[in-house]
């Protein structure tokens, strides 16, 4: 099969994203955004924009992380997603912070445009910085109102960070010079989970962004930033180089959201987003429409997700074309991926049997793919492969790789030697052997490499949501970035499942092909 | 290299070989000059042994000293370094090693059935491997050669079998296409002493009534004594001496001989 015919197949067999009713000026307009509700939201706004304006947008929503989202748009993967200046200056660029947001801005439109051909476009309008925040009691309690404040107290306080922030120079080791404030301990949290983890108060102070409604929704309180130690940063949007090339028109109807937007703005529909988890679309059409940007309601692309109250198993019942798409796509993820694995790892598995002073280094090699962090082989896949179906694709079968190829090798091995010595020593063939004598033999611990290889593939392709190749991760991702436990649950109930059912399903193949004696 | 041994010099007029005054028509397996190395090790060093059609010869001596290696030879699980490797006056090495193992029988010290075939299914295998008709008759007549019930044992998984009755279905299994040599690495070797001593009248009674040719190997010189016509010591890859049992015993040709005969004299005991 060539290079050229494999997205082809894939995209015959994952389906085409949907296509809007009018006519497309260009060609599609890939929209991505990064995992976390501001990010969804102004993305979607970018899109419905668009679709207004007769473009065709394909939405690819919650791409992993910074490095995947930005090298996905540099190599033309994605077309546009909403970024922040100052992250742009400090974590692509590398360049030290600065007071100043529209000197930021003017330093990275210039450096991206000269070293990527990617352009910013003008900012939205609003700015958007770190914000330290305490529980209401706590602030009370130890009156708390700035981070001078805070310093006081810090020896005694137990911080929950994101690890972006920990590391960041504009992050913890800033504030410690700045305002001396070193935590009693320090916790690296995810930011899905660090304000429930300081609601719970498992934490006593969390960085958050001024702009997050869960601020709102957690009652939070944010320590005035007193010395000017946090630089705002502005939000835009990021063109990559190809859609500026291809679609002009596209990125001139962009440039109409410029300096539209106000910090109450984003506060006012983050908070509708993250605390009344009402549906993205929605929030980001009524924006539009106060915006003056669109008039009448426009069609939905996605199931718009009701908002109403009511139980899990209710918002799973309302969900379930959905559910059962994602379902479909993320079998297919799971079975591709790992059908690929067993065709390597089983005959290699068995030759190595031949071949022992080198098996240990080849299975220990391929064993080191496995200590890779999921997101970050995602991420080194991008230049190679891009985002969607085939880098997903391409990681889940090295995922794969090992519990088949380890547990082939040591089945095959330690499979009944005496009785295989004497197979070999009546007369049977190399061939006879394999079929007759080690493979049946080996075959529960080959089986088991293989249900542990599907039950883990089932889990690691939720993670295939972060670089744009759907499945069950899709509700996963923006459930956690949206804090929406129900929408968690509607990708992660039927991921378990899903893996149930697939190891399920082998131990019916393994009852069958195991020998009985 | 080593004189041949009177007993076993050939009779090259009759093209046969004279044991102890008999003549047996044909020589079944012979090794001239056999030398193996693994490495550095020299596995078998100059070895030559003849072995009369009928006959049953024991391999005997510690472990290292090369008996199942040379033994090996004999159905190219091993192929030697140097020297030459003859079965029924054939070199070895013009031989299909599969058709030639489908051919001579084997039995390992540990049995070596497939845990995952009945015993009838075992006993089958080399009638399988030769696509013969019968399979099933040979085996039913194997298994009742070997003294085991076909109604009580053909359906029987080997994990339900006791070790005697194993290697009784290993014994079976050698013979089930009647072969004309079989060669026995230690058959008896792991077994307790009352079901060894069943064994080696089985085996004994088989041999009377089959003539099968012999290679036995064996740590065990009561044993060696009890089952071959003649027994070849060996010692680090050398044959040390081969004689009958008799002429072993009246005129050992070296210490270490002596001591084999002394301690096994205590075993005996």
């Amino acid at each position: 099969m060539s290079m050229t015919t494999l997205p082809a197949m894939l995209l015959m067999v994952f389906g085409m994203p949907p296509i809007q009713a009018p006519p497309p000026q260009s060609r599609p307009i890939v929209v991505a955004s990064k995992p976390f509700g501001e990010s969804y939201l102004l993305a979607e706004m970018f899109a419905q924009l668009l679709e207004a304006r007769g473009f065709v947008a394909d939405r690819r929503l919650g791409l992993g992380a910074t490095e995947i989202a930005f090298s996905a748009l540099r190599s033309n993967q994605i077309d546009v997603y909403p970024e922040y200046t100052g992250t742009g200056l400090l974590a692509i660029l590398g360049e030290r912070p600065s007071p100043d947001p529209r000197q930021v801005y003017r330093q990275v439109a210039r450096e991206f445009r000269a070293r990527y051909g990617v352009r910013w476009l003008p900012p939205l309008g609003f700015q958007n910085t770190y914000a330290i925040a305490v529980r209401r009691e706590t602030a009370r309690r130890l009156q708390l109102r700035t981070l001078s404040d805070l310093a006081r107290v810090s020896a005694t306080m137990r911080a929950g960070l994101t690890p972006d922030f920990i590391g960041r120079p504009d992050g913890l080791p800033g504030l410690g010079k700045a305002y001396g404030i070193h935590f009693r301990s320090v916790r690296a949290l995810l930011a899905a989970v660090k304000y429930q983890a300081l609601a719970a108060g498992e934490v006593d102070v969390i960085d958050g962004y001024s702009t997050d409604g869960f601020i709102v929704r957690y009652d939070l309180v944010v320590l005035k930033d007193d010395r000017g130690f946090f630089p705002p940063y502005e939000a835009a949007a990021l063109i990559s180089p190809a859609f500026a090339r291809d679609v002009p028109a596209g990125v001139a109807a962009l440039t109409e959201l410029s300096g539209l937007l106000t910090e109450e703005d984003l506060r006012r529909l983050n908070r509708r987003i993250e605390v009344d988890n009402e549906p993205i679309p929605d929030v980001a059409a009524d924006a539009l429409r106060s915006l003056g940007l669109t008039h009448a309601r426009t069609e939905r692309v996605r199931t718009a997700k009701d908002a109403s109250a009511g139980g899990v198993a209710q918002y799973l019942w309302r969900q379930r074309d959905t559910i059962m798409s994602l379902t479909l796509r993320h079998l297919l993820l799971v079975g591709v991926s790992l059908a690929g694995a067993l065709a390597l790892a089983l005959p290699l598995g068995l030759a190595l049997e031949r071949k022992r002073r080198v098996a240990e280094s080849v299975i220990r090699g391929v064993g080191l793919l496995q200590t890779l962090p999921s997101i970050a082989l995602l991420a080194f896949m991008i230049p190679l492969l891009g985002i969607g179906v085939v880098p997903a694709l391409v990681a889940l079968f090295l995922y794969s790789l090992y519990p088949i190829l380890r547990n082939t090798y040591t089945g095959g091995r330690g499979a009944a030697p005496d009785a295989v010595g004497a197979a070999w020593a009546l007369g049977m063939t190399p061939r006879q052997v394999l079929r007759h004598v080690r493979l049946p033999l080996a075959a529960p611990v080959i089986m088991a490499g293989i249900r542990t290889a599907a039950v883990i593939n089932v889990g690691t392709a939720t993670l295939a949501a972060f670089i744009g190749a759907g499945g069950l991760g899709d509700p996963i991702a923006a459930g956690l970035a949206l804090s929406d436990t129900r929408m968690i649950l509607s990708g992660a109930l039927p991921a378990a499942m899903l893996a149930l059912l697939v190891d399920g399903a082998l131990g019916i193949c393994e009852r069958i092909v195991a020998p009985r004696g | 290299m080593p004189e041949t041994p009177l007993a076993t010099r050939p009779n090259a007029a009759k093209g046969g070989v004279v044991i102890e005054g008999k003549l047996l028509p044909t020589i079944a397996l012979r090794a001239e000059s056999v030398t193996k190395r693994y490495g550095p090790r020299l596995a078998l060093d100059g070895v030559s042994i003849d072995v009369g059609a009928g006959e049953c010869v024991a391999l005997i001596g510690e472990s290292g000293a090369g008996k199942t290696t040379l033994l090996r030879c004999f159905n190219r699980l091993v192929d030697p370094d140097e020297g030459r490797i003859l079965v029924a006056g054939v070199d070895a090495r013009e031989l299909d090693p599969f058709a030639l193992r489908r051919r001579t029988g084997y039995v390992p010290q540990d049995g070596g059935l497939l845990p995952h075939w009945r015993v009838q299914r075992n006993v089958e295998l080399v009638p399988w491997l030769r696509q013969l008709e019968n399979r099933s008759d040979l085996a039913l007549r194997a298994m009742r050669l070997v003294g085991l019930e076909p109604e009580l044992f053909a359906s029987r998984w080997p994990r339900e079998l006791s070790g005697g009755q194993r290697q009784r279905v290993a014994v079976a299994r050698a013979l089930a296409v009647n072969p004309g040599v079989v060669l026995l690495d230690e058959p008896f070797g792991a077994l307790d002493a009352i079901s060894r001593a069943d064994l080696q009248s089985t085996f004994l009674g088989i041999r009377r009534e089959l003539g099968v040719t012999s290679l036995l190997v064996t740590h065990d010189l009561d044993e060696a004594f009890l089952l071959a016509d003649r027994v070849v010591v060996m010692r680090n890859g050398r044959v040390e001496q081969a004689a009958t049992p008799g002429q072993l015993r009246d005129a050992p040709a070296s210490d270490y001989v002596r001591q084999l005969l002394l301690r096994a004299r205590v075993t005996a005991a």
